[in-house]
């Protein structure tokens, strides 16, 4: 295509070195694209008509016509098209699993198995315009309509970022100190850098109109029925709060057993992660996304040994295939068909972990029992919803709470989405139902004023 | 937001983004497409007499230059090949659906007057904005003593554009062949004629490829081939120029221009505004991508415009019109030299072949074990800035003024100018 439109000018020097980024313990793991390397992978796209990427991504992006547009020099418009659907686009390029999503249906993919580079594309066009600080929306007129969202998280600001746009008033109440969710405490160090979450959510909150309260916990200081009674609807973006722990877990604490979470958000938050003890031998129990995190970022910390240990075989591992590669090639070890059933402890601190080995689907029971050591086990097999006791309580199934097509629960006026309700946990997942449930709010409060 | 919005020629549309006569134009399905889609206007595939035309099949040849596809279209169709009261009915129709884009029927009938006052009046009919006269189709209608055959002659075109004012009160835009020694002289003769715009370029006359196998040029149709129109990415340099050397030519100041010749983005769209476009067509890229690509165009339009600051097309039109000027009137004592960046060099040595085999030899190697480093030689450097091009990475090589005398001294006053007519300052 042609040379670089003047919009997106000659990049500086410098913005094209960071490309490469600091070499450090949790640096990108998708380093950004340079100017060059977008101009050539945006031209890779064929600009499919009725694109299956398109179909693949949650959020439904337009990406033929931005990939478009950042070839044609025209990154404003890139980024606008991105934000008009997913106002998480920046953090959704980072972290979205692309592999199962978007990139796995590119035409590319089928015609040379190597998909156009949507994720790392998106991202170049965001963070020129969140470089920038130019704000890609206007506020419509005030309505005089509030509405109020629970958890800060990508669910619960995704709602609250549409229902500004709409001219409504929002006010959001999170029970941490931070906003962000699992995007501050959850997602891996290595693929939102630089405190990516807080920068998105200030250019988020440039917007106007949206007002975090901290500190603030449903059902600690809030009750449903009081919101409910305050505000015009509610929307409930709680995530999973709950972590899922090991049956065969002793009562009594023991050290170095802890949940994957936790240990993530501990690392998230530390101002030195490097300063972080990780273990020397860890064991992670589980298979999903969760547990590659945790025990990439222990490997990444410096323990010398770490080994992932699943009840079922590689197929039927949550985490993608993508995933599990990667982290073999940051040297952890995988093993399948093991099935913890007891700790081994000495002296207060755990030592091992005891699995019956075996494919409960084949001739080959699971009697055989296998002990590995460890000085640090961290515990990955799911999160679940923990809802706090409240004044009234919506509909739940499965733990999960149930809501219909427009997100909204069997409370009238009380929607739900994210984490939080069946479906698949990923942030572009719980963005999409923030915007589905806000647009459905916004029609509904359109009708009350009629 | 930028306003796009244009008066061509007292033509009205709410975007300077028409379509070309040609095949997406040729029927009111797909124009009823484009205007949903936000096309700005449309001319109307080009009518002709009854009986219709008749077309072959292949149409259509294509340059591919390394892996882009397209990149250079060329075709065999003539004119509609679909009776001249349908298309009239059509267009009737979609001028009355659609009040407030533009729509202009091209026209192409055989050189004698009693035609023109045929199909004139039946044409006006319609309700639709204007007309455009086709003198430039190169083939097969040619050989008819029409389309190129017209165009290449002045005074044939300004005899025939002269009818159509007679004859009609219609606008009338006169489409330019641009297979012409000079495209001022059939551009003056149809403003002599009367003509309210110009637009161009057609196709060029051409033959894309060779079928080896079957010795015959491509499009091959039946073990045979012709020359085809030429148009795409490849022609828009030679578009750009010819649309420029109308623009600033002191004997058609004042007509609008319609810049046409491989369009494809709004940056390419941008470019012919500022070399004097009053509006743009587009064929081959909605040909290639379908009437979506609008989309882009318009928003790209929007944005840079409002970077620019500049409110509306009448703002930039034409700007770039007066920086071009004639090789005599150029700055003989500006001088540039090259500038690697070592940062962001890759080490390719492409720069230094191209200097060392083809140019002046301003670019040495300094080798460290593996590693390579390339520096301007600057006493040698001519800044010609064929390294700057042949550069795989943007920005790496830079050109860089040097300090220049003023004030400037051209050709015209240069000592080594035989016919100098001033003294070198
Ligand atoms: C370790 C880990 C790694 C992950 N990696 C990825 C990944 O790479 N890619 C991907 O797409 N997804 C990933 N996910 C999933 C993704 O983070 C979640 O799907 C997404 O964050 C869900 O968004 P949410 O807004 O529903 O919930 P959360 O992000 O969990 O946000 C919920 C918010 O609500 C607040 N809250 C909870 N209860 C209350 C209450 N009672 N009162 C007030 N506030 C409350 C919480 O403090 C929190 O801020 C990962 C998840 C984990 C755990
Ligand atoms: C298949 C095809 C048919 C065309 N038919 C006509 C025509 O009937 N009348 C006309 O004035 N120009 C015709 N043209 C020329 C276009 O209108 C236009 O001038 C030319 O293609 C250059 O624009 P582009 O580079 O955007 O394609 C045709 C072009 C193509 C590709
Ligand atoms: S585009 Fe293909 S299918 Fe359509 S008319 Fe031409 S040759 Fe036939």
């Amino acid at each position: 295509m042609d040379e670089p439109a003047s919009i997106t000018a000659t990049p500086p020097a410098d913005e094209v070195t960071s490309a490469a980024g600091p070499a450090g313990l949790f640096s990108d793991l998708h380093p950004p694209l340079s100017h060059d390397e977008a101009l050539v992978e945006a031209n890779r796209c064929y600009f499919c008509f009725d694109a299956p990427c398109l179909h693949a991504c949650p959020t439904g992006i337009d990406i033929p016509g931005f990939i478009r547009r950042i070839a044609t020099g025209n990154l404003k418009g890139a980024a606008v098209r991105i934000l008009e659907e997913n106002s998480f686009g920046g953090s959704c390029a980072r972290v979205c699993p692309t592999e199962i999503l978007c990139e796995q249906a590119c035409v590319r993919r089928a015609q040379e198995e190597r998909p156009v580079k949507i994720g790392l594309l998106q991202r170049h066009a965001t963070d020129w315009l969140m470089d920038r600080q130019i704000q890609p929306f206007q506020r419509a007129p005030a309505s005089g309509k509030c509405v109020a969202v629970v958890g800060a998280g990508p669910a619960g600001l995704a709602c609250a970022h549409r229902l500004a746009r709409h001219g409504h008033d929002v006010t959001v109440f999170e029970a941490r100190a931070k906003p962000g969710g699992l995007n501050e405490y959850g997602i891996a160090a290595y693929k939102l850098v630089d405190d990516f979450a807080q920068r998105e959510v200030a250019f988020l909150l440039a917007l106007g109109g949206i007002r975090i309260e901290y500190g603030r916990a449903l059902g600690a200081d809030l009750t449903l029925g009081a919101l409910r009674r305050d505000f015009d609807a509610v929307f409930l973006g709680l995530g999973l709060a709950g972590v899922n722990g090991l049956s065969c877990a002793p009562e009594a604490p023991l050290v170095g057993l802890r949940d994957a979470v936790g240990f993530i958000a501990e690392l998230r938050q530390a101002p030195e992660p490097r300063h972080l003890m990780p273990g020397r031998r860890v064991i992670v129990i589980g298979g999903g996304n969760t547990a590659i995190d945790a025990a990439v970022q222990s490997r990444r910390l410096g323990a010398e040994d770490v080994t992932i240990a699943y009840r079922r075989g590689p197929a039927e591992m949550g985490a993608t295939r993508w995933e599990q590669d990667f982290a073999r090639t940051e040297g952890v070890r995988i093993l399948h068909h093991l099935t913890p059933v007891g700790l081994v402890a000495a002296g207060g601190a755990v030592a091992g972990v005891e699995f019956a080995h075996g494919r409960p689907d084949t001739a080959q029971p699971a009697s055989e029992r296998v002990t590995l050591p460890a000085d640090r086990v961290l515990i990955a097999i799911g999160q679940r919803l923990d809802l706090p006791v409240l004044d009234v309580t919506p509909r739940i199934v499965a733990g999960r709470i149930v809501v219909d097509a427009n997100c909204e629960t069997s409370l009238p006026g009380v929607f739900a989405g994210g984490d939080c309700v069946a479906g698949q946990d990923l942030t572009v997942r719980a963005v999409q139902d923030g915007k589905v449930a806000a647009e459905a709010i916004h029609r509904r409060l359109a009708d009350l004023r009629e | 937001m930028a306003d796009l919005s244009v008066n061509f020629a007292s033509i009205r549309a709410p975007n300077p983004f028409w379509l070309a006569s040609a095949p997406p134009t040729d029927k009111e399905y797909n124009v009823v497409r484009a205007f949903r889609a936000g096309w700005g206007g449309v001319v109307w595939k080009t009518l002709g007499e009854d009986p219709p035309i008749v077309n072959v099949s292949s149409r259509y040849g294509a340059v591919s230059y390394a892996g882009a596809r397209m990149a250079g279209f060329s075709n065999i169709e003539l004119i509609t090949d679909r009776p001249l009261e349908v298309n009239l009915r059509e267009i009737a129709t979609v001028k009355r659906d659609w009040p407030d884009r533009a729509l202009v029927v091209s026209l192409m009938v055989p050189c004698t007057e009693e035609s023109w006052k045929r199909i004139l009046p039946r044409v006006e009919a319609t309700g639709c904005d204007g007309i455009e006269l086709n003198f430039g189709c190169p083939h097969g209608m040619s050989e008819r003593g029409m389309g190129s055959a017209v165009g290449q002659v002045p005074e044939y075109v300004e005899m025939v554009t002269r009818w159509c004012k007679q004859h009609s009160r219609m606008p009338v835009i006169v489409k330019l062949t641009p297979n012409v020694t000079d495209i001022r002289a059939p551009a003056r003769a149809a403003k002599r004629g009367g003509a309210d715009a110009l637009s161009l370029i057609n196709t060029i006359q051409s033959i894309v490829a060779v079928d080896l196998d079957t010795m015959a040029p491509e499009p091959v149709v039946d073990g045979q081939g012709t020359h085809g129109g030429y148009c795409g990415p490849a022609v828009k340099p030679i578009a750009l120029r010819m649309v420029a050397e109308l623009a600033r030519d002191p004997e058609l100041a004042g007509l609008p221009i319609s810049g046409i010749g491989g369009i494809s983005t709004w940056r390419d769209a941008a470019e012919f505004i500022a070399l004097g476009a009053g509006t743009v067509q587009v064929c081959t890229a909605v040909m290639h991508r379908g009437f979506r690509i609008i989309e882009e165009m318009q928003d790209g339009l929007a944005n840079w415009m409002d970077e620019k600051g500049y409110a509306g097309i009448g703002s930039f039109l034409g700007r770039a019109v007066p920086n071009f000027v004639h090789w005599e009137d150029l700055n003989l004592d500006y001088v540039t030299k090259a500038r690697i960046d070592p940062a962001l060099c890759i080490e390719c040595g492409l720069c230094h072949i191209a200097c060392e085999d083809t140019s002046h030899q301003a670019i040495a190697i300094h080798r460290d074990g593996v590693r390579r480093r390339f520096e301007v030689i600057d006493a040698e450097c001519v800044g010609c800035n064929l390294c700057a091009h042949v550069c795989p990475v943007s920005g790496c090589i830079r050109m860089v003024a040097q300090e220049v005398a003023r004030p400037k001294r051209t050709w015209k006053q240069h000592p080594n100018n035989p016919d100098r007519r001033e003294a070198a300052e």
